[in-house]
């Protein structure tokens, strides 16, 4: 690990101010906030991650889970994953979020992860987390050695020929499905982002995962109110039964009236270069009955697009599956 | 757990042996960068907590960690994990160092009675909150009833997982969990053992929540 300084700041206008001199808050990095660490320190010990300094966010005030004025919720950018994944709100009227949060990692990692840590999660792509390898996510321009290596676990969704690595997120699968909002700090002023519009495609620029600048901090996010009587099901399909990233996830909020769905979201994971929410899906099931050939008719939709790869074609076929029997599981719950 | 109460000077366990024979090494090998080392035997009453004032290390910062119940005010490198800390400088080694990546739970403590990955938090975020350890738990003499069930139930092989096992299991008691053993299993998924422990290892933690 390359040494770096340590503070804690006393307060989020000191740590903004002192981020805001950072080059990048994008890989490469050279002042990162740190909370949980448990992507961050990880990264750092295999020099993938290489911050001159660290801002150490635990103390500030941002580990709080509240309803909002408009009947939704707030939750802190500190709070740990294992807080929100039992707090009961969450469970009774967000049950989704803490069924994505409770399929994700470890008792003890999520007693440390943190909201806005497993927003910016880093991928599990081997290539990026090998500082012998080249990858265009962590040096840009080095090439992209799993889209003719090993990209079995790797995405179908949002590729580019500059890099396929896929977002391990559960919890902002859960959280896209909800249209969760991602509220920043920024030395001046602040900023309200809507989930879909907070991580990026790779394109040409797959070091850049975020909207985030230099300064910016994520002080809270965002639930709108429930959806009434909606039915939620967060469905994680993977090697193992515990303690694996997903091959494929599946994230829905619908609502049925007589037998017919009224309202749907859905997003995957595993499957996409960012957590992916399904427009396609949602509009083919919206107005239909809530019935198999349906599911599936939206589960094609929602991989129309999808681009295999040497080794992950069926993750095609796995997602579909997955997306189907999520939507069956909720609308039979 | 005292890991040398059969010890003595001219009768040394090998514990003890390993562990004192350990210390003078790294001291002598790394006296430049060593870090301050400021506690007492385990079980013993030590000096109150020692000054920092041992050798110095460039870019070493001062940090009172509070590990069962004792407080320890050292000074180390930044870059050092909460489990180097426990282990190479309170001289704390009944907490394991696996994967040191969080995935094989080796290196399970409490913070502020949760349990965590110690190689993959900093020592310096801990600053003056409150660190159980293995060997806070109980004594040979006074086991945890989480000990005592791993021992009934030979909860273990080679023992390397067996303190992160504990820890973990302790700490899973004041968690939401369900009662089957799938549910057990879900909630410790984050410890492995390669020696396959795991039918006994859900079996003693069974039997202290039964009884807990």
């Amino acid at each position: 690990m390359k040494s770096f300084e340590f503070t804690r700041p006393e307060d989020a206008a000191t740590a903004i101010a002192t981020a805001a001199r950072a080059k990048t808050a994008q890989q490469g990095a050279d002042m990162r906030f740190v909370a949980g660490g448990t992507t961050l320190l990880d990264l750092m010990k295999l020099n993938v991650e290489t911050p001159a300094r660290l801002l150490d966010i635990n103390r500030l005030p941002l580990d709080k889970i509240e309803a909002t004025t408009d009947g939704g919720l707030k939750i802190g950018a500190t709070a740990r994953n294992s807080d929100l994944a039992y707090h009961p709100t969450v469970q009774r009227d967000y049950a989704v979020l803490s069924q994505a949060l409770l399929s994700g990692a470890t008792a003890q990692l999520r007693n440390m992860a943190t909201t806005a840590g497993n927003l910016l999660q880093r991928t599990r792509c081997m290539y990026f987390r090998d500082t012998a390898m080249p990858c265009n996510k962590r040096e840009p321009g080095t090439g992209c050695p799993a889209i003719t290596g090993s990209n079995r676990t790797l995405a179908v969704l949002g590729t580019s020929e500059h890099c396929i690595a896929t977002n391990p997120s559960d919890m902002c699968v859960a959280m896209a499905a909800l249209e969760a909002v991602i509220h920043v700090q920024r030395p001046k002023g602040s900023r309200a982002i809507p989930i879909g519009d907070f991580h990026l495609l790779p394109g040409k620029t797959p070091n850049r995962e975020t909207v985030l600048e230099p300064g910016d901090l994520i002080t809270h996010v965002t639930l709108p109110p429930p959806k009434d009587r909606s039915k939620q099901v967060y469905l994680k399909l993977r090697d193992r039964a515990s303690y694996e990233f997903a091959l494929a996830s599946a994230a829905v909020v619908i609502t049925i009236a007589d037998g017919t769905v009224t309202y749907a979201r859905v997003a995957l994971g595993g499957v996409g270069t960012k957590p992916w929410r399904s427009p396609e899906a949602e509009g083919a099931l919206v107005g239909k009955p809530a019935e198999v050939a349906n599911f599936r008719k939206a589960a094609e939709a929602a991989l129309r697009d999808a681009k295999p790869q040497s080794e992950n074609g069926f993750k095609i076929e796995l997602a579909k599956r997955c997306l189907a029997h999520a939507l069956q599981m909720a609308a039979t719950a | 757990m005292r890991d040398d109460s059969s010890s003595s000077p001219s009768n040394p366990s090998r514990r003890a042996f390993l562990k004192t024979t350990g210390e003078t090494a790294v001291a002598t090998a790394v006296a430049a960068c060593a870090p301050v080392h400021a506690s007492s035997p385990p079980g013993q009453p030590g000096p109150p907590a020692a000054k920092a004032d041992g050798p110095s290390i460039a870019g070493a910062v001062p940090i009172t960690l509070r590990i069962n119940g004792k407080e320890h005010q050292l000074h180390i490198d930044p870059r050092t994990t909460l489990l180097d800390c426990i282990r190479e400088t309170v001289a704390l080694t009944g907490t394991k160092k696996g994967c040191d990546h969080g995935q094989c739970g080796a290196c399970t403590v409490h913070v502020n009675g949760r349990r965590v990955n110690s190689c993959l938090s900093l020592a310096l975020m801990h600053d003056g909150e409150e660190i159980t350890t293995i060997e806070g738990l109980g004594t040979p003499d006074a086991l945890h009833p989480m000990q005592e069930a791993f021992v009934a139930c030979d909860g273990y092989q080679c023992g390397y997982c067996t303190s992160g096992q504990i820890m973990s299991a302790v700490a899973l008691l004041k968690e939401p969990c369900g009662r089957s053993d799938a549910d057990v299993k879900e909630l410790m998924s984050g410890n492995i053992c390669r020696c396959g422990a795991y039918g006994n290892i859900v079996a003693a933690i069974q039997q202290v929540r039964k009884n807990h």
